[in-house]
C-alpha cells in the first residue's frame, strides 16, 4: 500500500471515530437527562425542567458547570495518578465503542474477536476505578474503589459465561456475525433473548452490577461512602468519571441489544418495518434496555454488600455455568450447533 | 430453596410486578408544583410579610398605640409616636420592624385594635443584604398598598371564625 492510501485510511478512520464520538456523547447527554426524568417521574417529581424546553439542555448546562469549576486536587493525593485515573476510565469505556456495529457494516473496526475485545476493555475499566480510589489517598474513596473492583470482577465472570452461551449459538466472535446469526424469518421471536431467556436476565442484572448502577451502586452508596471512589474528584476529572460510567452503561445496553435483541434487525421481518434504517432499531433497543435500567434504579432498593456477592458467586455463576453446559449439550444433541449442519 | 421460588426469582416476577407498579406511578400526575410559576395553596391565616394598612380614604390605620410593640415576643418592632402636623392626632413618626428578628408568630396582628399591622400572604421577599430586611414605615405602608386586596379578602374570609 502506498503512503497516500495509508494516510487516507487513517483520516477516514479518524472521521468515523469522531462522528461516532459526537453522536454517542450527545446521545448520552440525553440518556442522562432521561435517567433523571424517569427517576423523577416514578417518584412523582418533575425532574430537571428549567434549562431549555422541558429541561432538554440540562446536561449541557451540567457539562458547562463541571468544566468551568475549579478542579481540587487533595494535598496528600498522588497528582499524576489522580488525574490519570478518570482519563483512563473514560478512554477505556469509549474505546469499547470501536467494535460495536450500529448497523450492518457500521462498526469502526469490524474485527473477528469483537466480543473478546469488549470484554477485555471493560475489564480494564476497573483499573481506572482502583487508581482513582488509591491515588486519592483518603479512606472512603479507597473503600469505594475496593468494593467497586470486587463487584466488577465478580460480575464479569458471569457475563463471560453468558457471552459464551451466545457465542456457542452464533458460532462467531464477531459482533456483526452474532447479529446476523439471529436473522431468522421469525423476527422478534428468533432473537436469542427467547431461547436463552435465563441468560438474558443474568446478563441484564450483571450489566447493572458491572456498571455500578443501582441497585448495585455500592461503590458509590451515598449513605455509606458519600460517592465512593469519586469522593475527592471535582470539576473535569469528576465529569470524566461520570461520563465514563454512562458510556459504560450505554455499552452494556448496546451489547445486550446485540447479543439478545438482534442488534439492528427489525423486530417484524417484513415490508414496512424492514425499510426503517437498522441504526434506528439499534438505538431503540439500546434505549429500551437503558429504560429498564433506569426503572430498576427508580424502584429497587440497594443491595447489601454480602447479598451482592452472594448473588454474583452463588446464584449467577452456577446458573450461567449450568446454562453453558445445557446449551452446549442441546446444540450437540440436536445438531443445531453452527458448523454441524 | 423451593423450585417455584427459584422459578419465580429467575423469571423476575417480583421485578415485573414492581415494574408495573412503577409504571403506574410514572404516568400519575406529578406531586411537585412548578414553584416559581405556580404557588401552593395558602390559608387566609397565612402569616407572611408584614404590611401596614390604610383606610379606603387613604388614611393610615395605625394610631401608635404600641400594643404590637409591647406584645412582640422577639422585640422586633420599634415605634415612636407623635402628633401629626396638620391635625394633631396621635400617629407614628417611626414604625420599624426588624424582619430578621421577627418570628412570624402573628401576635402583632392579633394585638392590633384597628387591623393596621397585618401579616400578608407574601412569602417571596428574600433580599441580598441584611439591611434590606430592616423594614421602615414607608416600606410597610407600601406593602400595605400593594397587598391590600389580598389582605382584605383574607381578613373577610377569616372573620366568621373570630
Amino acid at each position: 500500500m502506498e503512503l497516500g492510501d495509508i494516510l487516507l485510511n487513517i483520516a477516514i478512520m479518524l472521521g468515523k471515530s469522531l462522528l461516532l464520538l459526537v453522536a454517542l456523547l450527545i446521545f448520552i447527554a440525553y440518556a442522562l437527562l432521561a435517567d433523571r426524568k424517569i427517576w423523577a417521574a416514578v417518584q412523582l417529581r418533575r425532574g430537571p425542567n428549567v434549562v431549555g424546553p422541558w429541561g432538554l439542555f440540562q446536561s449541557f448546562a451540567d457539562l458547562l458547570k463541571f468544566v468551568l469549576k475549579e478542579p481540587v486536587i487533595p494535598a496528600p493525593a498522588n497528582k499524576g495518578m489522580f488525574l490519570l485515573a478518570p482519563l483512563l476510565f473514560c478512554v477505556l469505556s469509549l474505546a469499547a465503542w470501536a467494535v460495536i456495529p450500529l448497523n450492518a457494516g457500521w462498526a469502526i473496526a469490524d474485527i473477528n474477536v469483537g466480543i473478546l475485545y469488549i470484554f477485555a476493555i471493560s475489564s480494564l475499566g476497573v483499573y481506572g476505578v482502583i487508581m482513582g480510589g488509591w491515588a486519592s489517598n483518603s479512606k472512603y474513596p479507597f473503600l469505594g474503589a475496593l468494593r467497586s473492583a470486587a463487584q466488577m470482577v465478580s460480575y464479569e465472570v458471569s457475563i463471560g459465561f453468558v457471552i459464551v452461551t451466545v457465542l456457542m449459538c452464533a458460532g462467531t466472535l464477531n459482533l456483526s456475525g452474532i447479529v446476523e446469526a439471529q436473522d431468522t424469518r421469525l423476527g422478534l421471536l428468533g432473537w436469542y433473548w427467547l431461547p436463552l431467556f435465563p441468560m438474558f436476565v443474568v446478563f441484564f442484572v450483571s450489566a447493572m452490577a458491572e456498571t455500578n448502577r443501582p441497585p448495585f451502586d455500592l461503590p458509590e452508596a451515598e449513605s455509606e461512602l458519600v460517592a465512593g471512589y469519586m469522593v475527592e474528584y471535582s470539576s473535569t476529572p469528576y465529569l470524566l468519571f461520570m461520563l465514563g460510567e454512562y458510556v459504560a452503561i450505554m455499552t452494556m445496553c448496546s451489547i445486550g441489544a446485540i447479543l439478545f435483541l438482534g442488534g439492528w434487525l427489525s423486530p417484524i421481518p417484513f415490508a414496512p418495518f424492514t425499510w426503517v434504517p437498522g441504526v434506528i432499531w439499534f438505538i431503540l433497543k439500546a434505549s429500551f434496555l437503558f429504560f429498564l435500567m433506569a426503572m430498576a434504579k427508580a424502584m429497587v432498593p440497594r443491595y447489601r454488600y454480602d447479598q451482592l456477592m452472594r448473588l454474583g458467586w452463588k446464584v449467577f455463576l452456577p446458573i450461567s455455568l449450568a446454562m453453558v453446559v445445557i446449551v452446549a449439550g442441546v446444540l450437540m444433541a440436536t445438531g443445531l450447533a453452527p458448523g454441524m449442519q | 430453596m423451593k423450585l417455584d421460588q427459584v422459578a419465580r426469582s429467575l423469571l423476575l416476577t417480583e421485578f415485573l410486578s414492581g415494574f408495573v407498579l412503577a409504571m403506574k406511578y410514572f404516568f400519575k400526575p406529578k406531586a411537585t408544583i412548578n414553584y416559581p410559576f405556580e404557588l401552593g395553596h395558602r390559608s387566609p391565616r397565612f402569616r407572611g410579610e408584614h404590611a401596614l394598612r390604610r383606610y379606603p380614604n387613604g388614611e393610615e390605620r395605625c394610631i401608635a398605640c404600641k400594643l404590637c410593640e409591647a406584645i412582640c415576643p422577639a422585640q422586633a418592632i420599634t415605634i415612636e409616636a407623635g402628633p401629626r402636623r396638620n391635625d394633631g392626632t396621635r400617629r407614628t413618626t417611626r414604625y420599624d420592624i426588624d424582619m430578621v428578628k421577627c418570628i412570624y408568630c402573628g401576635l402583632c396582628q392579633e394585638a392590633c385594635p384597628v387591623d393596621a399591622i397585618v401579616e400578608g400572604p407574601n412569602l417571596e421577599f428574600s433580599v441580598e443584604t441584611r439591611e434590606e430586611l430592616y423594614y421602615d414605615k414607608a416600606k410597610l405602608l407600601d406593602n400595605g398598598d400593594r397587598w391590600e386586596r389580598e389582605i382584605a379578602q383574607n381578613i373577610a374570609k377569616n372573620a366568621p371564625y373570630r
